[in-house]
């Protein structure tokens, strides 16, 4: 059975139709891409996965279970994460506590239990830093831990977006533009690190790029959506030699 | 995490010596009656700035009405004290006020909360403006009293047929008098110790990492599973009961709660919002040592009429800039590290 399956999903604002029909299937440990040219509803795709926006129509399924039009927070406990395009880390705390933001559903202990320092305030602190650590360590943050996230240089806070996401032990992330900003190098480094965390967590990841290099590079299968709509689906190499995809891109 | 401790704890010991050498010299008598009374409402400026803090500067979310919880805290329990004055002995009577005040000021924290917390920016503070100033005028009017016929209330003088032998608790514009004198600086300080605690804990757990998350990031927030509404509420609620105990320190500090608008309007809201500010927003012990300082000042300089608020007005700037200024900023920062290189066991700043 595919882990997320999405059927007929459509949303408009104000009469503009943004994304129309969307379909998808994808199967466990996939590595996907959705690409397509500026505006063409690829972000408003991740918002509707994840709660953001409530669809007009349509079923978002994952792993069998519809998550259609629930709220942000509950699809996180459900098992999606996502980064964004502009990077929104908590700035004002530092790395650790970024990441242990993430941890928050998995280890919860009661209010009172923090304001009055209970053993089960202790035990829990204990397993959370021992856990943001153990994901720092995955993503060569760890010697970051104490630094204000909004200090990290360009690449390190994309990792860090990526990192927190991770935390609340996800089945599918959602990467909206992870190379967006990087130099060749860091590029380079990023293929690595999400080819290494979908093998390490069993993870199945949907990424939105415009960087070819890194599309062509690691994903598997590719969507492309033009103007709300899907233009063409299938392997990487074979839909990227489409004469539609590629008219879309360059124009005629 | 370790690292923090000492730090934490140490501001708790400099509130405790403080008032050991206060206290220590009121004994002594070597302070002026005028200085002796400005100590307990200095102590709950102080806890109210800390409560402000707490939703300004960890929640995020701009509250100018924050008086008003002071004043629901400091009728309640000045209700409740004055219907058992009878009935209870004094420490007892005082516990149970505190109660009182904080459940009022939590309860109307979190009705008001549902609608506020909706609102984002300049809504917000407008909102919470209103409720304040309409707090403190319905309690300015109104006229509540108990007698053998159960409760009366009325808004004016006329319609208020209150049995001789019974009980005035608020007389409309003249406020409620008679309030037991409970307040003392010792309970005002454990008050603020216990707030500090509170606030201090709250903020290094896990609901204050998803308070702060909130503030920083709301929509990063709710997608990594925070959920917005409750930890926001959570924050503003506990906010307006540390708010209602400072105003169970105001109530039981005087014998009649009048002209109340001087204490709980719209300046007031506005004189903890600057305590805030310049104690530095989201820095819970600045407010505390903004407070104390901002509440003496004017007062001390009493003698000086003419000059007080033109040097209040100094001192405030000169705060602003210690605080905000970059070139004193990375001053503060330059000395701090020389401090730490000296000395490698001393925590590190926050």
């Amino acid at each position: 059975m595919a882990l997320l399956s999405i059927d007929h999903l459509s949303i408009s604002f104000g009469g503009l139709s943004a994304v129309y029909n969307f379909e998808m299937e994808l199967e466990k440990g996939e590595l996907h891409g959705l690409i397509g040219p500026n505006g063409a509803g690829k972000t408003t795709v991740f918002n509707l996965l994840t709660g953001v926006y409530r669809p007009d129509e349509g079923i978002i399924r994952l792993d069998g279970t519809d998550i259609t039009g629930h709220a942000p927070a509950q699809i996180s406990g459900e098992g999606v994460a996502r980064t964004f395009q502009n990077i929104r880390l908590f700035k004002a705390l530092s790395v650790i506590d970024n990441v242990k933001v993430g941890l928050h559903a998995r280890f919860p202990y009661g209010t009172l239990a923090g304001v009055l320092r209970l053993p089960s305030y202790r035990r829990m602190e204990k397993e959370i830093d021992d856990k943001a650590m153990e994901i720092l360590e995955v993503f060569d943050l760890g010697d970051k831990r104490d630094v204000l996230s909004s200090n990290l240089p360009y690449g390190a806070q994309r990792k860090l977006e990526i990192a927190r996401a991770m935390a609340t032990d996800p089945k599918l992330l959602l990467l909206d533009e992870p190379a967006a900003g990087m130099n060749p190098g860091e590029t380079g480094e990023l293929m690595d690190t999400i080819r290494s965390i979908r093998d390490r967590f069993d993870l199945t990841i949907l990424l939105i790029e415009h960087d070819m290099k890194l599309v062509s590079g690691i994903c598997e299968r590719l969507t492309v959506l033009n103007f709300g709509q899907i233009l063409a689906h299938g392997e990487t190499r074979q839909v990227l030699n489409d004469p539609e995809v590629i008219k879309a891109y360059l124009g005629d | 995490m370790k690292k923090k401790l000492p730090e934490k704890y140490g501001f708790l010991f400099v509130i405790f010596l403080f008032w050991l050498v206060l206290t220590l010299l009121s004994r002594a008598g070597m302070l002026t009656s005028h200085f002796s009374s400005l100590l307990v409402p200095m102590t709950y400026y102080a806890i109210a700035a800390v409560a402000l803090n707490l939703c300004v500067g960890i929640l995020g979310e701009l509250s100018i009405g924050h008086a008003g919880f002071m004043c629901i805290g400091a009728f309640s329990s000045a209700i409740f004290s004055l219907l058992t004055r009878q009935i209870l002995p004094g420490g007892v009577r005082f516990f149970l006020a505190f109660v009182v005040g904080i459940l009022f000021a939590a309860l109307f924290g979190f009705l008001i909360g549902i609608p506020v917390l909706r609102l984002k920016g300049d809504y917000l503070a407008i909102v919470t403006l209103a409720f304040g100033e309409i707090i403190k005028n319905i309690l300015q009017a109104v006229y509540l009293g108990v007698d053998a016929d159960g409760v009366h209330i009325a808004l004016n003088m006329t319609d208020f047929r209150l049995s001789p032998d019974g009980i005035t608790l608020i007389k409309g514009a003249q406020g409620v008098s008679g309030t037991p004198r409970d307040s003392s600086f010792t309970v005002a300080v454990i008050v603020l110790l216990l707030s500090l605690i509170i606030v201090q804990n709250l903020i290094d757990s896990r609901d204050g990492r998803a308070i702060m998350s909130i503030r920083d990031n709301r929509i990063a927030a709710e997608a990594t599973g925070i959920h917005v509404t409750h930890y926001k509420m959570l924050a503003f609620t506990i906010s307006a009961a540390i708010a209602g105990a400072a105003g169970v320190l105001f109530s039981h500090n005087v014998t009649t709660m009048t002209n109340i608008s001087n204490y709980f309007g719209y300046n007031a809201s506005i004189m903890l919002l600057v305590y805030v500010v310049l104690g530095g927003i989201g820095n819970i012990r600045g407010s505390v040592v903004a407070a104390m300082i901002l509440y003496l000042l004017p007062e001390m300089m009493r003698g000086l009429n003419r000059y007080r608020m033109l040097i209040y007005a100094i001192v405030l700037i000169l705060m602003m800039l210690f605080n905000w200024a970059p070139a004193l900023v990375a001053l503060r920062k330059k000395l701090w590290q020389r401090i730490r290189d000296r000395r490698p066991a001393v925590g590190k700043e926050a």
